[in-house]
């Protein structure tokens, strides 16, 4: 029995028992899915897929790479888009491919053709089913890069913290993107508030080496050359000790232990620049 | 040093070849040196040396491979890394733990320090690759 003849076999087996096995398909895929998308729903997308795989094959392909079952893979690329938005697993959507199997597999193993013929169609399962892992996989990474980029907006606010005096509450990783983003952000918030100080605050910065040093030693002389007082504060005992023995120096730059400390210094200095203005004026 | 990596039972392994390795690469050291029971301190000090040597295989050898795992020496615990690149090597290896020295815009301060930041360093460089293994003991 050649493939000519399974392919012929299967999509007349597909076609008597299209009710049953759609019916069985279902309810499998909708055991594994424990209730979290509704059986009709269910229902209508694996119905299309099953017409759009009986389609292809009844063209006389069982390749799922191949022309005919474009369509197929299309409305499982959907399906896996679908699945990994809503937070489903991957395991348990490639399982809505390979559920096929199951059903099929006690209908199509009762003599030596069918079962030929049930193994061929378990390969073409199998390719749909990695393509459907591919899928649900990009859209994961998809989603993982757009939270990235939301995140670097949401983790590197600016804020003034007194009159004169503003502050950068780092959290996380910095690397250079982030860097470029704080830079701006802080240097236009001097501008706008018009703050002669800057204290920027490392406490959730987990790691400090050469780099995440570097950026902000740049940040920093940034600041100044606006005229801005800048103070790095948060520095915890750990990472002092780490910065030391990195051979790091901070130089003229004034760091604190803590945001409060910094604050408070920096206060001070607003206070001793106004009452020079004072007297200059006077 | 003694070969770390032959006795070590399980090595976890990680690819680095982007910055986003990088910190993945120091959250698995990080989990190591906390299972390892090591103090803040030398957990900070172990996860910035494995930052600026990840760095630098990424950077100067083209990104390769880190593999980590708890070790014991004499019922003392520790954690042994191993950075592993196919870059072009380092030239002058006296040179390139000199202080202040950089052959691309950094701090010059990543391989000296990474050295004075961990207990027993170890760094083999030729045409075919760098290889760099840290241990940093519990106490």
């Amino acid at each position: 029995m050649n493939t000519e003849s399974n392919i012929r076999l299967l999509v007349d087996t597909l076609t008597e028992q299209r009710e049953k096995f759609l019916t069985q398909w279902t309810r499998t895929v909708g055991e594994d899915l424990r209730g979290r998308l509704s059986t009709a729903e269910l229902g209508r997308e694996l119905g299309e897929l099953y017409d759009a795989v009986l389609e292809a094959m009844t063209a006389g392909s069982l390749d799922s790479r191949g022309e005919h079952f474009a369509e197929t893979r299309s409305l499982l690329i959907e399906l896996s888009r679908n699945r990994a938005r809503q937070g489903f697993t991957p395991t348990e959507t490639v399982r809505s491919v390979f559920a096929l199997k199951e059903v099929l597999e006690p209908s199509l193993t009762g003599d030596a053709d069918s079962a030929r013929a049930y193994l061929q169609f378990a390969r073409l399962l199998d390719g749909l089913g990695l393509l459907t892992s591919e899928a649900y996989l990009r859209t994961r990474e998809e989603i993982i890069s757009s939270q990235a980029e939301q995140l670097l907006e949401l983790s590197t606010p600016v804020v003034k913290l007194w009159d004169g005096v503003v502050g950068v509450p780092l959290v996380g990783t910095l690397d250079s993107a982030r860097t470029q983003v704080v830079m701006e952000k802080l240097l236009q918030t001097l501008v706008d508030t018009d703050s002669t100080h800057a204290i920027i605050d490392i406490t959730g910065v987990p790691t400090v080496d050469t780099q995440v040093a570097q950026h902000l030693l740049k940040t920093v002389v940034a600041a100044r050359m606006m005229g801005a007082q800048c103070t790095i504060s948060g520095i915890r005992p750990q990472i002092a000790q780490t910065i030391v023995a990195l051979g790091i120096e901070f130089g003229d730059i004034p760091t604190n232990a803590s945001l409060s400390d910094a604050l408070r210094q920096a206060l001070k200095e607003v206070a001793l620049d106004a009452e020079d203005d004072v007297r200059g004026l006077l | 040093m003694k070969d770390y990596a032959a006795e070590c039972a399980s090595l976890e392994t990680v690819p680095v070849s982007t910055s986003g390795d990088v910190v993945s690469m120091r959250q698995m050291v990080r989990i190591l040196a906390q299972r390892g029971g090591l103090s803040l301190v030398h957990q900070t000090k172990l996860v910035t040396a494995a930052s600026e040597l990840g760095r630098n295989m990424l950077v100067y050898g083209g990104g390769g491979s880190v593999r980590a795992a708890s070790v014991t020496d004499a019922g003392r615990p520790g954690v042994f890394v191993e950075f592993r690149d196919k870059g072009p090597g380092i030239a002058d290896l006296d040179l390139a733990l000199t202080d202040g020295w950089t052959s691309g815009n950094g701090m010059g301060l990543g391989l000296s320090g990474a050295r004075r930041l961990v207990d027993e360093f170890d760094i083999e460089s030729g045409p075919s690759g760098t290889t760099v293994r840290i241990v940093k003991w519990a106490k």
